[in-house]
């Protein structure tokens, strides 16, 4: 088994592939949050004109394709890094989805809790720091998990502007070693369906520390 | 900004045809999509323990791993094989076979989300347990996964995009070919943009407003 | 004994609707006030326009001599020596049973988090639930979170209470236990202000009674008198309702 052989002494290379993918991925998820709950902030807390800015700004991140905004902040007249340009712009696709997530679960905080909060003479600021964003997370830690595993496939886009991630070194293994195509493939296929496991196993279990009874349980 | 139009107008013939191919290539895999997803979503629920554990693999495995893998793997691997596939073919069908195992997700929740009690009316009254998929099941799974499915449609609309890194002429390819025959990439890329914008917004418009024509008072996915 | 609360030509429109017309009272240390009404006769409105969970359009608020009807006084103070006390209790659902009723010690009033322990666990105990300290509010039944809902409100160390319709989510079997914790704080001395359709507590435990209706206090006095005679046919009329019941 030639093929056998030459994956295992490439092993090397894709461990560095993983972990160049892994940093992509933590990038662009931080982007993803930071942006994203701000954009889920402004759309619920702000006044007209910060809400309609932050759906505007939300929607049109929404709609673009990751690809499109791959090469647009690649190409932007100044000079970025491969990689920090697939952060930028992964992470900026991810805020569109990532904001909706945190928006939905802040929306599902019964109202009347907040109500409650104001009644003993909280300020807005403690309320969203002690009541909203505790719950939020709770809430929403699953569909986030969903994004985050999206994400991790996504990762490999970054190929497209020559970011040395999974795909990129396997087309560089393909190259030099003549007719392995499929094999390669597969082998980096069962790659990323490991890490997708081993990561969102990692964050049900996260959920299942963080649950407290009251709230919805996955079932899985 | 006068330069910007000029130049946006100028490549637009271009740009257009590879909107077509956009939204042909669209069509096709969304369409394998959803009945494809269809049939699986059905086979993850009704179908027996063997069958259920294969398709199970299938669409976790493929669920698992990036779209453009899929796609090298169709058009570079089975091509080194010897099956060497038009790219366009190659991206329908990869494409395709990708968004069918989300679709079958979104039918399994939605078929599992209809109460026991349908399927034991329709068997009741000596429907087969097929024609009570058929009859019963199936057009309340199909009204319940709307949302869910129009917003994976939106979301491989979008994605149809990969199909540029095998060469298929689509709007991504289109922006990058007339990015490097004038020198001007990024300007490429904001027309790009700014067509993809459109024909998102349209869609989703399209989906909301069949979504609102096919809903039927009380039919609700449980939360 | 000295006037804790006096309130003054209140009123509250909701667009063209008045809700509060004219609405004045006075409340002495100590005292429990029950205010009964139909429902939407303005009276949870009442509670509301207090800590200015609905702002009111005009009137006067004295707390303690000193009008918070007005721009210049900071809320979130006020509402803080206002305990209050929902319908359907409100408990945080993040937060166990110590928790939330440490919250306010700890959050609003900035204590240690071992004083607001112990003003919890005090509290706690005072409403008989200090078996369910380590419970999640979702554990609980409605009686039980109503009172620990009180005991959240009481952990403030509130100057008065206000309870709006405190029983009208339970089941009629869970009413009794959250009727005594309320008895007891009377009977101790607590000031509240109760909107309420429980005539029997309001009979038996209040000092004084405002009956509303459409906005406007109709009849306002002495349980025990108002009950056996009211002065007006709009009482008369709501009282019999619930004589027949009783």
């Amino acid at each position: 088994m030639e093929i056998l052989r030459i994956l295992i002494s490439e092993l090397p290379q894709f461990a560095k592939g993983t972990l160049v993918a892994l940093e992509v991925l933590a990038g662009l998820l931080i982007v993803g949050l930071v942006l994203g709950l701000a954009i889920a902030l402004a759309e619920i807390f702000g006044n007209t004109l910060i809400k309609f800015l932050a759906t505007t700004l939300r929607k049109f991140l929404w709609a673009i394709p990751q690809l499109v905004l791959l090469f647009l902040v690649f190409y932007l007249p100044f000079d970025l890094n491969r990689m920090l340009a697939a952060i930028i712009a992964l992470g900026l696709c991810s805020s569109a989805f990532q904001s909706q997530i945190f928006r939905g679960a802040i929306l599902s905080i019964q109202s009347g809790q907040l109500e409650a909060a104001k009644a003993m003479g909280l300020s807005k600021p403690k309320i969203i720091f002690y009541i909203v964003i505790p719950q939020m997370i709770r809430l929403s830690i699953g569909p986030w998990t969903n994004e985050f595993s999206s994400e991790l496939k996504d990762t490999s886009l970054a190929y497209v502007v020559g970011v040395v991630e999974i795909m990129r070194n396997a087309k560089y293994i393909i190259a030099y070693t003549y007719g392995n195509t499929a094999a390669v493939y597969l082998f980096v296929g069962i790659l990323y369906f490991t890490l997708t496991r081993i990561g969102t196993s990692f964050f049900y279990r996260l959920e299942e520390r963080l649950w407290v009874p009251g709230f919805e349980k996955r079932s899985g | 900004m006068v330069s910007f139009f000029d130049y946006a107008i100028e490549i637009l013939p271009e740009m257009l045809s590879g909107a077509w191919v956009t939204l042909q290539l669209s069509v096709v895999c969304i369409t394998v999509g959803i009945f494809f997803g269809m049939i699986l979503g059905v086979a993850r629920v009704y179908s027996s323990k063997f069958i259920y554990w294969i398709v199970t693999a299938y669409v976790e495995f493929l669920r698992g791993t990036p779209c453009l893998l899929q796609l090298f793997f169709i058009y570079y691997g089975l091509g080194d094989m010897g099956l060497l596939l038009k790219p366009i073919l190659a991206a329908g069908i990869a494409l395709g076979i990708n968004t069918s195992v989300y679709q079958a997700e979104y039918f399994r929740g939605a078929i599992q989300s209809i109460k026991p009690g349908q399927m034991v009316a329709a068997r009741s009254m000596g429907l087969s347990k097929w024609k009570s998929i058929r009859y019963v099941i199936l057009p309340q799974a199909l009204r319940l996964v709307i949302p869910s499915s129009s917003n994976e449609i939106i979301y491989m609309f979008k994605y149809t995009s990969v199909a540029f890194a095998v060469g298929v002429p689509e709007l991504l390819a289109q922006a990058d070919l007339t990015g490097a025959m004038n020198f001007r990439y990024f300007e490429s890329y904001v027309v790009a943009a700014i067509i993809y914008t459109i024909m998102v917004f349209a869609v989703a418009k399209i989906m909301s407003t069949i979504e609102k024509k096919v809903t039927i008072p009380g039919l609700q996915l449980a939360q | 004994m000295s006037t804790i609360l006096e309130v003054k030509h209140l009123t509250k429109k909701f667009d063209d609707n008045e809700v509060l017309k004219d609405v004045s009272f006075e409340l002495k240390k100590g005292e429990t006030l029950a205010v009964i009404g139909s429902s939407g006769s303005g009276k949870s409105t009442l509670l509301r326009c207090l800590n200015h969970l609905s702002p009111p359009d005009s009137g006067q608020i004295l707390l303690e001599g000193v009008n918070i009807n007005t721009p210049e006084i900071d809320i979130n103070s006020i509402r803080a020596d206002m305990g209050f006390v929902f319908q359907d209790f409100n408990l945080f659902t993040h937060l166990n049973i110590l928790e939330n009723v440490m919250f306010g010690p700890l959050r609003v009033r900035g204590l240690s988090k071992k004083q607001a322990r112990q003003i919890a666990a005090a509290e706690i105990k005072r409403v008989g639930m200090i078996d369910k300290i380590d419970s999640y509010p979702a554990q609980l039944s409605g009686g039980q979170q109503q009172r620990i809902s009180i005991a959240r409100a009481l952990a403030l160390k509130p100057k008065l209470i206000l309870f709006d319709e405190p029983t009208s989510a339970l089941d009629p079997e869970l009413t009794g236990e959250v009727l005594s914790v309320m008895t007891a704080l009377a009977n101790e001395g607590m000031t509240a202000i109760v909107v309420t359709h429980e005539m029997g507590f309001a009979r038996s435990v209040a000092d004084k009674v405002i009956f509303i209706d459409q906005g406007l206090i109709v009849e306002q006095g002495e349980p025990k008198i108002m009950f056996a005679t009211p002065r007006h046919e709009r009482t008369r009329l709501f009282l019999s309702n619930f004589v027949r019941l009783e």
